[in-house]
């Protein structure tokens, strides 16, 4: 995990961005626990209750849960979860800002379409 | 249990060093006070633990004056540049007396935090160098069981890797016996993710009294040419600005006005608690500077 602590982003929405991504990513796997709120914070320096904030969300979400006595764990479908909603946000923050920036560069749909496709010959 | 503080103000000879001070202290919080050399941040300490008495105005504990109220005072902890200790005692001495005075102390735990740190618990305290004299102070200040444990300029003296070190002791101890922290540092950078909320003392007053959050939330660098600049920051808090080449920064602290539309050359930041501390405490700054 890391954080950007110049980012114009509330501390607290980090930590849970930073935390989803882990899961996304599979560093905590579904099932595994994920580090308490005080390891958090002691690593980063953060103040705990901004920890507990931003774990509060993914427990919110559905993705970790506490389980008594022993700490917060990463829940079955986790992960399903979070592509689910990244591809909702994949339109909004890709797409919709794609064709913004082709208009003012003057590049029409077929050119687009033509450059995706060719986007996906090479990976 | 808190903390008021109601229109305090400390004179010394002809220097007004607090001037109507307002402020709460919560329980289990963790506070930043800032503020520049002399702008009174040790003064509030001695108020609030009444090792001073106020000129005027008053300090209660759950609405009681801390004036020689013994049972309040027993349940705070400051940590200061003074050295209070005989100075011929052995450190191990220092945190016996500590518990006979506080009746609460963590042996245990100092002992082993001395091992952390590295201090050997039977040297004098005389002969301990500035960074160890710190070190000791701040275990005292992590063991002795207080509700409210002020600590004025902690690290005064500790190396990187020994700040790191307490940083991260303060936030274990912290989770596992909360209770209120008041952090006085000029290393503002370092507590900035630490601390929940902030005060800011300048020339004797308290001018900001917020959470980290929300001071953040309303602390923007508007970056631009000039003239864009300062159409959009007009009537907003201007705190300060800088300019490099024909690129310039207004400094704004407090809402910008929301329905101006942003124009295309200026851009929006947020600026992190350092910087709007030193802009905020800055000689040069104010709407009126350059």
């Amino acid at each position: 995990m890391q954080f950007n602590f110049d980012s114009t982003e509330p501390l607290y929405l980090q930590v849970a961005d930073q935390l989803e991504d882990a899961i996304f990513v599979a560093t905590f796997v579904e099932g595994e626990q994920v580090p308490s709120t005080t390891e958090i914070s002691k690593q980063f320096h953060i103040n705990p209750a901004t920890v507990l904030k931003g774990m509060n969300i993914l427990v919110e979400n559905g993705l970790i849960e506490k389980r008594r006595g022993l700490g917060m764990f990463v829940t079955h479908g986790a992960r399903e979860k979070i592509q689910e909603k990244r591809r909702q946000e994949f339109y909004e923050q890709y797409v919709v800002n794609l064709v913004l920036e082709a208009q003012k560069l003057a590049i029409n749909e077929s050119t687009i379409l033509e450059m995706v496709k060719r986007g996906f010959k090479i990976t | 249990m808190d903390i008021q503080v109601t229109n305090l103000t400390k004179v010394f000879g002809h220097k007004v060093v607090l001037k109507d001070v307002n402020l709460t202290i919560q329980p289990n919080t963790i506070y930043g006070l800032l503020g520049r050399n002399g702008a009174g941040k040790s003064t509030l300490f001695n108020l609030l633990t009444n090792r001073l008495n106020p000129t005027s105005g008053n300090v209660l504990v759950d609405g009681q004056l801390n004036k020689n109220h013994d049972q309040a005072l027993g349940r705070m902890y400051l940590m200061s540049e003074a050295n209070l200790y005989p100075p011929r005692s052995r450190v191990s001495e220092v945190f016996e007396l500590t518990e006979t005075l506080y009746g609460q102390f963590d042996q245990q735990l100092a002992k082993q935090l001395c091992q952390q740190f590295d201090l050997d618990p039977r040297v004098r305290v005389n002969k301990l160098s500035t960074g160890y004299r710190s070190i000791m102070k701040l275990i005292v200040a992590l063991a002795v069981d207080v509700d409210f444990v002020f600590l004025d300029e902690p690290t005064l003296g500790l190396d990187a890797n020994h700040r790191e070190l307490f940083y991260q002791l303060l936030i274990e101890n912290y989770s596992q016996r909360p209770r209120t922290f008041v952090i006085s540092t000029h290393l503002i950078e370092e507590i900035a993710n630490m601390v929940e909320r902030v005060f800011v003392l300048q020339n004797g007053q308290l001018t900001v009294d917020d959470s980290t959050e929300a001071i953040l939330a309303q602390s923007y660098a508007i970056t631009g040419p000039k003239a864009d600049v300062t159409a959009y920051t007009a009537g907003t808090n201007i705190i300060g600005q800088d300019q490099l080449g024909h690129l310039y920064v207004d400094y704004v602290y407090g809402p910008l006005i929301a329905d101006r539309p942003i124009p295309d050359t200026v851009t929006v930041d947020h600026i992190d608690l350092q910087k709007l501390f030193v802009t905020l405490t800055s000689q040069k700054g104010g709407a009126d500077a350059i």
